[in-house]
């Protein structure tokens, strides 16, 4: 891989981000930290693993990207925006009256969002019955699904989680935004995950673990699936809420306020000068 | 109703390589020949009704026609905002099947009487709710909802019920078939109680009351012409239904005529009290105890017939 690539996924990776900061500072809108966290996966989904066609969003053989902790929207409005699905100027009515950028993914009206989420638990199922729907017509689609930590709480992701292995789904992959910060406080707090790389391991995944915001091994991950051949792959990817940011790195708080006025300043600031 | 579903559906099946079965790890010796005969179409999706439908939300969006299928309150109540979410709001070519509605697992205990599954399905976005009344419906809705492309949600009762429809119907979703002709009174049934509503009907008639007979197999949406021709042409107006009184049939029936302009007809809803059953049995011991024989029916509307003459005199 030469550097060059590496640079180009870094520049989308803080082009997003700069989307998530001015997107939810001008809305006045929530969860800026859990899309940070999550800008560098998205930046190597879209710009090397996915194959796609914004030209052609219902093509059928189209790999399938499925956002399912939809309450970090924002980063997936802005890599659609900026894989050409819609244009850039839209992220601008993110969460205003009348728009369909709505504050958790929602399908209707946004090209290139492939499921409405927002209740956590959803995208992992559904996504599993795309990749059984795929192999049993034999297309080569792979399903993508991205989940955060807190969401590995409910139930469903661990039933899609027997499923697939059984199936041998090796054209699904599940994204885990592992950035250690839930809703009320601090994962290992609330409902300790650890060891989450394990738990999938044993579930029957072939599973990677890495630094989320390494984009080039995120790159190499997910342009390497599967894993294994007959296994659905799993990418744990250590991330930072609110990466990017300093004020916002690894605070609670940031999951839920929004980066307004001077805060949105220093934010865009901050990010300018990042590589 | 389940043995004339799974035929029907294995005949669409082996015609429409699009159909497959999610089951949630039910349906012993009825799904066999399926599972065996069409492996490439049908899935158990284990102990797991959240999975089964997101599944087969996902299959759908991927061009599949794809039906969950389990038991009682498990396809529906266990995983509602999976149903809402990934199946109605994306109008996902999904069917819900559910067996044992009402009291058909009377014997099994609370947890298995399917009572208020109309009511919560009917008030979801983009479903249609279809409730067959003997196995030549349930035949003819199978048939109605593969055709259909969108979300329904179809509730049958067990395997070996009596065929009720003795003459042959036109089936179509959303029309309510006349089994009857009376202008006394109106007896609207949705779901397995239509044989009990038939003899209702045999009773009244000894009695002198002449019914009109209809079978609302589609609860969603609702015959809404045929409710507000009974009101104009028929005395009075009943509803049938194994399941609670609210939210079922009566409630839509009710919603329709209260309305309506110009209409006013007594009105009445028989099924379920809005409350767990007290008693355990058989699906003919349950009705006995709630009312909903055919002469429980009849005594019912005989009563309120008696109350509403009371009133006008």
């Amino acid at each position: 891989m030469s550097s060059a690539t590496q640079i180009d996924l870094a520049k989308l990776a803080k082009r997003i981000r700069k989307h998530c900061v001015r997107m939810t500072g001008t809305a006045n809108a929530s969860h800026v930290g859990g899309s940070l966290s999550a800008a560098d996966l998205l930046a190597a989904v879209y710009g090397r693993a996915l194959r796609y066609d914004p030209q052609n969003p219902q093509w059928a053989d189209r790999d399938r990207f499925i956002m399912s902790k939809g309450h970090a929207c924002s980063a997936l409005y802005a890599v659609l925006a900026e894989s050409g699905y819609f244009p850039v100027e839209r992220l601008e009515t993110f969460y205003q009256n009348g728009s369909p950028l709505a504050g958790h993914v929602m399908h209707k009206n946004v090209p290139g969002v492939e499921l409405s989420t927002g209740s956590l638990g959803h995208g992992l199922p559904v996504a599993t019955g795309m990749a059984l729907a795929a192999k049993r017509d034999g297309r080569p689609s792979r399903i993508f699904c991205l989940i955060s930590d807190g969401e590995c709480d409910e139930g469903s992701v661990w039933e899609a989680a027997l499923f697939a292995p059984h199936h041998k789904l090796d054209n699904l992959v599940v994204l885990v935004d592992y950035n250690k910060i839930q809703s009320l406080g601090a994962v290992r707090e609330v409902i300790d995950l650890d060891p989450l790389a394990d738990k999938w391991r044993a579930f029957g995944w072939a599973v990677r673990e890495l630094d989320g915001h390494d984009v080039s091994a995120v790159e190499q991950a997910v342009t390497q699936v599967p894993f294994e051949t007959g296994r659905p792959s799993c990418i744990v990817a250590h991330t930072v809420k609110g990466k990017g940011v300093s004020y916002m790195e690894n605070k609670l708080l940031w999951h839920y306020r929004a980066p307004m006025g001077e805060d949105m300043t220093k934010a865009l600031a901050e990010l300018d000068g990042q590589p | 109703m389940r043995t004339a579903f799974i035929k029907e559906l294995f005949e669409l099946a082996k015609q429409d390589e699009r159909i497959v079965l999610v089951v949630g790890d039910l349906g012993f010796g009825v799904v066999t020949p399926f599972m065996e005969q069409l492996p490439k179409q049908f899935i158990n999706a284990g102990v797991a009704e959240q999975n089964m439908t997101g599944l087969a939300a996902g299959m759908a969006l991927s061009g599949k026609i794809a039906l969950t299928y389990s038991i009682a309150n498990f396809p529906t109540l266990r995983c509602l905002e999976h149903v809402r979410n990934d199946v109605c709001y994306h109008n996902a070519n999904v069917k819900i099947v559910s067996v044992g509605g009402g009291f058909t697992y009377g014997a099994m205990g609370a947890t298995h009487h399917a009572v208020e599954d109309i009511a919560v399905m009917r008030s979801l976005p983009n479903l249609v709710v279809v409730a067959p009344g003997d196995p030549v419906e349930a035949r003819a809705a199978t048939r109605a909802i593969i055709a259909y492309p969108g979300p329904c949600y179809l509730r049958l009762g067990k395997a070996g019920e009596p065929v009720v429809h003795q003459s042959r119907f036109e089936f179509e979703l959303g029309k309510a078939i006349r089994m009857r002709e009376g202008k006394d009174v109106t007896l609207m049934s949705t779901g397995g109680i239509l044989l009990n509503v038939v003899r209702a009907a045999d009773l009244l008639a000894k009695e002198g009351i002449q019914t009109r007979l209809l079978s609302m197999h589609t609860v969603k949406p609702l015959d809404a012409e045929a409710v507000l021709a009974a009101a104009r042409e028929t005395e009075a107006i009943f509803t049938v239904e194994e399941h609670s009184v609210l939210g079922g049939l009566g409630s839509a029936v009710a919603e329709v005529l209260a309305e309506a302009d110009g209409v006013k007809v007594p009105f009445k809803r028989i099924g379920l009290p809005s409350a767990f059953s007290p008693h355990i049995g058989s699906q003919e011991y349950m009705q006995e105890r709630h009312g909903l024989t055919g002469e429980g029916i009849a005594k019912t509307v005989m009563a309120s017939l008696r109350t509403t003459a009371g009133k006008l005199n």
